[in-house]
């Protein structure tokens, strides 16, 4: 079949069974839009390139499946490049299409040329520059497969106009012997001299956290992660890419570690002699000061990555492998040193925290540590009661917490809890970046994975909006709330504009405090209150009137007696986006809080200071 | 005796266009230091064999390694400590030598295994583009140069070796000089038997002394990676 360039690369993506492309064209990608008219695919025309790469992470972050954006060459390519960027840090699988200028005129600085492969090669996974439209449904099925596969990560497809035009004889490759790509070979497997000692470390600890990080949710690990947990009765955080991973609710779960962790997370950590690492990269907003970083724990670490054992610790156990996999090899290891599946364990299937809001995390020991073969290493093991004693200890010591007085002015973290308790259990939250992030991030009760949408490596802000989006359409089934900060708002609103046109009828959540809030917390904190360009207004813009200008109902709240019914008329639309302008209190700031730099010891758990200070 | 600072990293490349990019911009981003990069074609067309020379004090080299693996195109690596491996470097030394000289650095060049491989007067062999460099001055009036002969050697051989020539020519003038960076091969076991660590990078002898010298050099660049910004 005698086909163009540009048909193959549609026909490719469909045979990679994408459902829908964000882009917008242009000069150099206008053969490629032709094709699109006659194609399954559904596209979402965004208002700026930028929403459409993070409405394909948004995508990506919901479905498992890789999001595919489509831009023109040059300022369309280059408008693309944070979203990549964003993508590259947080392993979000995105396959990005961008035009490029013929490539008879690559090199003379054509109108809208951008050398786009070098501007994104060190922040994709991998980037091809197609010169021959033969070779365009075998690079596609690689951009796929090197997206997907491995540690997942933002591809990006260079089409130059003359290679969309040019005939081509259509194919497909069979398989991954058809691919050209004999430097990549992800590893899965654990090595099973290192899962077994890992496995007698687990058995040996008196302290042990469980780390798990944004690369339980990329392995589909989430429920081998549960049985692992309630096997060994030991404890879980769960990082800023990993909310929902582990459920909230459950009695394990100790939440968010790091900078604004929470008090047990943090210091549970500090204090632990092990720290088993699952998909998590020791991230410097995790870990503080590195050299005081959890000073008496052994590490274990498994990543999908091998550069990521030892780039921060050094581990005591390093795993290169699929977290699923080697949780699993993990269990059987453990099943073979005399720790077995208790007794009708929910090993995988149960979904009864899942879901559930009534499960009270209060209350330890609901849960049924395996059964414990007589004689064997597992007989003994350490006793963790003493280390769950003081776990539970620091939580009822340290909550989080905040003070909403009646009458006062509203409090962000008010709103996140309103929010949270009229939506349905698996509502999928969307943030920005800065302090609306961070309360969503604590005060939310994430019980299922794939609810939790977020910009995190990277922090970038007008994440919340786009992203928002490509949830939705990624399920559509789901109530899809976007928590935003009125800065981040402000970075990406038209996409608002895409999301009324299209009939994605997200909802948004300003938490506007007219400032740059985190910004203007590290000012009022660390820059004796000088505050430097952090001031935006509360009224300019006008979010209600901006929200009905882009086709969405907005509404405005600003006192804690109007937050609830104005939740529930959000709730209660379905046929446009929603904009809540939330007035929220400008001077609360994100608590706990671990100085950039400073070691997790001297956690802040409040405004007086101090440990304890509240 | 202090550690070596040095590591020899050869890395098995697809010979596509934009690798050598991608390998140099990862050392840039990560900080890795490169003390030299080489890259040849290998007898494999589809692939070109990069021998970098990292400084293993910029980053652990198990780090530089895993990061190096993760680029799509590089298809194997191997490192090699120093005292494991076979190292040679190529100079190219055009030295000043007048019928005085001559004699002495004849000598010199045997001494060291080395190939005169050209001769004749300065201004048939300097870059008119190149500025301050000894005798570039008055290239047109040969008659200025009389008698003032030049030669052009080639030297294999260790890095150590290839200081130590330099350094003995060095008085004599030198006009031009190019070195190729380290290029090595794992040793082999005694007896023969290739040792466990070497891996199956089939190559050429780039390094051959007595080959022409089009087809040895380290730094012939195959089509798709010529023009690569560094």
């Amino acid at each position: 079949m005698r086909l163009t360039g540009a048909q193959a690369l549609i026909k490719s993506l469909e045979m990679q069974h994408v459902e829908v492309i964000f882009g917008l064209p242009g000069g150099a990608i206008l053969p490629v839009y032709d094709p699109i008219l006659d194609s399954s695919i559904r596209h979402v025309l965004v208002r700026h390139e930028q929403g459409a790469g993070h409405m394909a992470e948004g995508y990506a972050h919901v479905t498992g499946r890789p999001g595919v954006a489509m831009v023109t060459s040059g300022p369309g390519a280059t408008n693309i490049v944070t979203p990549l960027a964003d993508a590259m840090m947080d392993s979000i699988p995105i396959v990005v299409i961008t035009g490029q200028v013929p490539t008879t005129a690559i090199g003379t600085d054509a109108f809208q040329e951008c050398p786009i492969t070098m501007v994104t090669m060190d922040i994709t996974k991998h980037n091809w520059l197609v010169t021959d439209a033969q070779d365009l449904p075998r690079v596609v099925a690689e951009a796929f497969h090197v997206a997907t596969t491995g540690r997942p990560g933002p591809v990006l497809v260079d089409v130059p106009k003359d290679v969309s035009n040019a005939p081509m004889d259509w194919y497909w490759p069979a398989g991954l012997d058809d691919l050209d790509l004999p430097g990549y070979k992800p590893q899965t497997e654990g090595d099973p001299a290192q899962v077994r000692r890992a496995a007698e470390l687990i058995l040996g600890a008196a302290r042990p956290v469980i780390y798990a990080g944004g690369g339980i949710l990329k392995a589909r690990a989430a429920e081998v992660l549960r049985a692992l947990a309630e096997r060994t009765g030991i404890p879980v955080v769960t990082t800023l890419m990993a909310r929902g991973a582990f459920p909230d609710r459950h009695p394990l779960c100790l939440g968010m570690p790091g900078m604004h962790g929470n008090y047990t997370a943090v210091t549970a950590m500090q204090r632990a002699d092990l720290l088993i690492a699952l998909g998590s990269r020791f991230d410097d907003r995790v870990t503080g000061k590195i050299s005081a970083f959890a000073p008496d724990a052994k590490v274990i670490h498994v990543d999908i990555d091998p550069a990521e054992l030892g780039k921060v610790r050094r581990p005591d156990v390093a795993i290169a492998g699929d977290s699923r996999v080697v949780i699993e090899e993990l269990l059987r290891a453990l099943e073979s040193l005399g720790l077995g599946p208790s007794r009708g364990s929910s090993v995988s299937g149960d979904k009864s925290v899942a879901g559930d809001k009534s499960v009270g995390g209060e209350t330890p020991g609901t849960w049924a540590t395996g059964t414990v073969t007589a004689g064997s290493v597992a007989s003994s093991r350490p006793d963790l009661a003493p280390w769950m004693a003081q776990v539970r200890a620091w939580q009822k010591e340290f909550p989080l917490a905040y003070d909403q007085e009646e009458g006062g002015a509203l409090k962000p973290q008010f709103v996140v809890e309103a929010l949270r308790d009229a939506t349905p259990p698996d509502t999928i939250v969307v943030a920005g970046v800065g302090q609306h992030q961070m309360w969503a991030s604590q005060y939310w009760k994430f019980d299922n994975p794939y609810t939790w949408v977020n910009s995190g490596g990277a922090g970038t802000m007008g994440f919340a909006v786009p992203a928002a989006i490509g949830a939705k359409v990624g399920r559509p089934d789901k109530m899809v709330w976007a928590i935003d900060g009125d800065g981040c708002f402000q970075m990406a609103a038209q996409e608002l504009v895409t999301a009324s046109a299209e009939r994605i009828p997200i909802k948004v959540a300003i938490l506007n405090n007219a400032y740059l809030g985190m910004v203007r917390q590290w000012q009022e904190l660390f820059y004796e209150e000088r505050y430097s360009e952090v001031y935006l207004s509360p009224d300019l813009p006008d979010y209600v009137k901006w929200a009905e200008a882009m086709g969405c109902v907005g509404l405005k709240v600003e006192s804690a007696e109007e937050v609830a019914p104005a939740i529930e008329k959000a709730n209660g639309i379905d046929d446009r986006p929603v904009v809540i302008d939330f007035r929220t209190d400008a001077f609360e700031k994100v608590y706990p809080m671990v100085p950039a730099g400073a070691s997790n010891d001297d956690i802040i758990v409040g405004p007086s200071g101090g440990e304890g200070g509240r | 005796m202090s550690p070596p600072r040095h590591h020899i990293v050869t890395a098995m490349v697809e010979n596509k266009a934009g690798v050598l990019a991608r390998v140099a911009s990862l050392f840039s981003r990560r900080g890795f230091n490169i003390f030299s990069l080489a890259v040849a074609p290998t007898d494999n067309e589809r692939f070109s064999r990069i021998t970098i020379v990292v400084d293993v004090e910029s980053a652990p080299l198990e780090q530089i390694m895993n990061q190096l693996d993760k680029l799509v195109n590089v298809v194997s690596i191997t490192e090699l400590a120093p005292e494991e491996a076979v190292e040679r470097e190529m100079l190219l030394v055009t030295v000043e030598a007048g019928p005085v000289e001559r004699g002495q650095v004849i000598e010199l060049v045997g001494a060291f295994g080395g190939t005169i491989v050209d001769e004749g007067v300065g201004g048939t062999i300097v870059d008119e583009g190149v500025e301050g460099v000894e005798g570039v001055e008055g290239v047109e009036g040969v008659d200025s140069f009389e008698g003032v002969d030049r030669m052009t050697v080639m030297l294999a051989g260790t890095p150590r070796s290839i200081d130590d020539f330099e350094n003995l020519v060095r008085p004599f003038g030198i006009t031009e000089l190019q070195r190729t960076g380290l290029v090595a091969l794992p040793k082999l076991e005694p007896g023969a038997a290739p040792g466990p660590s070497t891996a199956p990078l089939h190559s050429t002898a780039p390094l051959h002394s007595t080959a022409p010298l089009d087809s040895t050099a380290p730094l012939h660049s195959t089509g798709a990676l010529q023009g690569e910004a560094g």
